[in-house]
């Protein structure tokens, strides 16, 4: 199978990145050395191609009502044009189809970004609810997508956008601003500040190379993954799928309830959860000793055993750190890891372990 | 990509092999199996004065990917470890072939050392993984 490629490829093999297939693209994975990469975030100011994830525009007159049938988060909620909101896309038994990010566009409707492993899944689900609404699911794929985040992130990116979204280093978190095909917006995936940006896919390489002429670093999807850990993130499809809600998911706070005639897809399978006791609880771990925390690390319990969802080691912190789904029942705060025929204890947290360079744990 | 070193021995399982002037042999990972593994974080060592058998995993190196455990080549006596690497394993990815080594084994006998690879024989395999 030949992978897809960003409009960045060539600009990935001039920074000698260590490229690797990622949901059917060939992204790269570190330009070298992935702590580094890391640290540079939580420092100065890394840059990440993340033109992967797919575009999803939603216009028409029932644009908005398509969306609060969609997500259960509520879009009603974004009163102001360029505001932003995190949300899961459910099936009808709660599970998770997917985590986007909707931004509302004012008259232009409302821009959805999507994972890459599910967006051909999304973008079929969302035309088959959308049928027979005036709702209109465009994707676009012309569009590159970039995120540049750190404390020095701001500075770097404001000289560099175009005039129209010159504003953007005032913005406030979950805010966007767009102009001239390009958006910028104040979120990210890593717990720095920074945008995401979209820009057309032609634009993309001469802004790449005027950001680290900068002195921004490239970032692969190694660190990525290490900085939304640290940032208490979940990882779509690794910490939640279709088999989980998000109430087993530490993502109650992105399920809308009210009003409650609302009638998002799974709100009936999620109340019945809710009414009938959640089984599961999505928790925060640290690993003192020496070890490293995996995916499918055995974690038990005094209520029975869980497993970790995501795990890693932290360059922040110096320790591993995971995401692990325990029973619900489970309240203990040392827990105990089975973990290449030992067994080691960890701490039991709330994510997330760091926020803007910080440490956050005792 | 690193230079495979001409004067070394390697394992299939990628680790190298320098029989030193006192007979004794240092063990280390080759520059290729850091570069698989990615930036290391723990590097376990064996104890000093414990007993390698050959093939058995001997240490573990650990990285933001993935545990491995490193086997010993040759049979014999830990001589030494490289105690460094306790608060630095990053020379493993730095240096793999010197700063990075792992451990020191007294052999017990050293017909083992010949079932080893030479630097042409391992490279070839490499290629051929790829």
């Amino acid at each position: 199978m030949t992978l897809k490629t960003t409009p960045l490829h060539a600009a990935h093999q001039r920074a000698d990145a260590r490229l690797v297939d990622f949901a059917g693209w060939e992204m790269p994975l570190h330009y070298g050395s992935q702590i580094d990469e890391h640290h540079a975030v939580r420092s100065g100011a890394g840059v990440f191609d993340v033109s992967h994830m797919q575009v999803v525009d939603v216009s028409g007159g029932q644009a908005q009502a398509f969306l609060r049938r969609l997500l259960a988060n509520d879009v009603a909620k974004l009163r102001a044009r360029g505001r932003a909101l995190y949300s899961c896309m459910l099936n009808t038994e709660g599970g998770v189809v997917d985590d986007l990010i909707v931004y509302f566009r004012g008259d232009e409707g409302y821009r959805m970004v999507v994972n890459a492993a599910t967006a051909e899944g999304d973008v079929a689900h969302m035309r088959a609810v959308a049928e027979g609404l005036d709702a209109s699911v465009e994707t676009r794929p012309e569009l590159a997508l970039l995120a540049v985040q750190g404390p020095e992130a701001v500075a770097k990116v404001a000289p560099l956008l175009p005039d129209r979204l010159r504003t953007a280093g005032e913005l406030r978190p979950f805010h966007a601003v767009w102009g001239e095909e390009w958006m910028a917006a104040r979120t990210g995936y890593t717990g720095e500040d920074g945008f995401e940006i979209m820009l057309p896919a032609e634009r993309a390489e001469a802004f790449w190379d005027a950001l680290l002429r900068s002195g921004t670093r490239p970032i692969g999807l190694g660190a990525r993954d290490t900085l939304r850990l640290e940032a208490g993130m979940n990882l779509y499809g690794t910490d939640m799928d279709e088999s989980t809600t998000p109430l087993v998911s530490n993502l109650g706070w992105t399920v809308a309830w009210e009003p409650p005639d609302r009638d998002f897809i799974g709100r009936a399978a999620l109340e019945r959860q809710r009414a009938e006791g959640v089984p599961a609880q999505l928790v925060g771990l640290v690993l003192e000793g020496r070890g490293v925390l995996r995916g499918g690390t055995r974690i038990e319990t005094p209520a029975g055993d869980g497993t970790v969802t995501s795990g890693s080691f932290s360059p922040t912190l110096g320790v591993s750190i995971a995401l692990a789904r325990i029973p619900a029942a489970s309240d203990a705060a040392e827990l105990t890891a089975h973990l290449r025929g030992r067994t080691m204890p960890v701490r039991r947290v709330k994510p997330p372990f760091v926020r803007h360079g910080k440490s956050l744990l005792d | 990509m690193s230079e495979t070193p001409q004067d070394l021995r390697y394992s299939e399982s990628h680790e190298w092999v320098r029989v030193e002037s006192d007979g004794s042999v240092t063990v280390g990972i080759t520059g290729h199996a850091q570069e698989l593994l990615g930036d290391l974080v723990f590097v376990e060592t064996p104890e000093p004065g414990s007993a390698a058998s050959a093939g058995e995993a001997c240490a573990t190196v650990e990285s933001v990917k993935a545990a491995s455990d490193v086997y010993a080549p040759v049979s014999g006596e830990i001589v030494a470890v490289n105690e460094g690497l306790a608060d630095a394993p990053e020379l493993v990815n730095e240096s793999p072939y010197d700063d990075g080594w792992l451990f020191r084994i007294r052999p017990a006998e050293t017909t083992q050392l010949d079932a080893l690879m030479d630097a042409d024989a391992y490279d070839a395999k490499v290629a051929s993984e790829s």
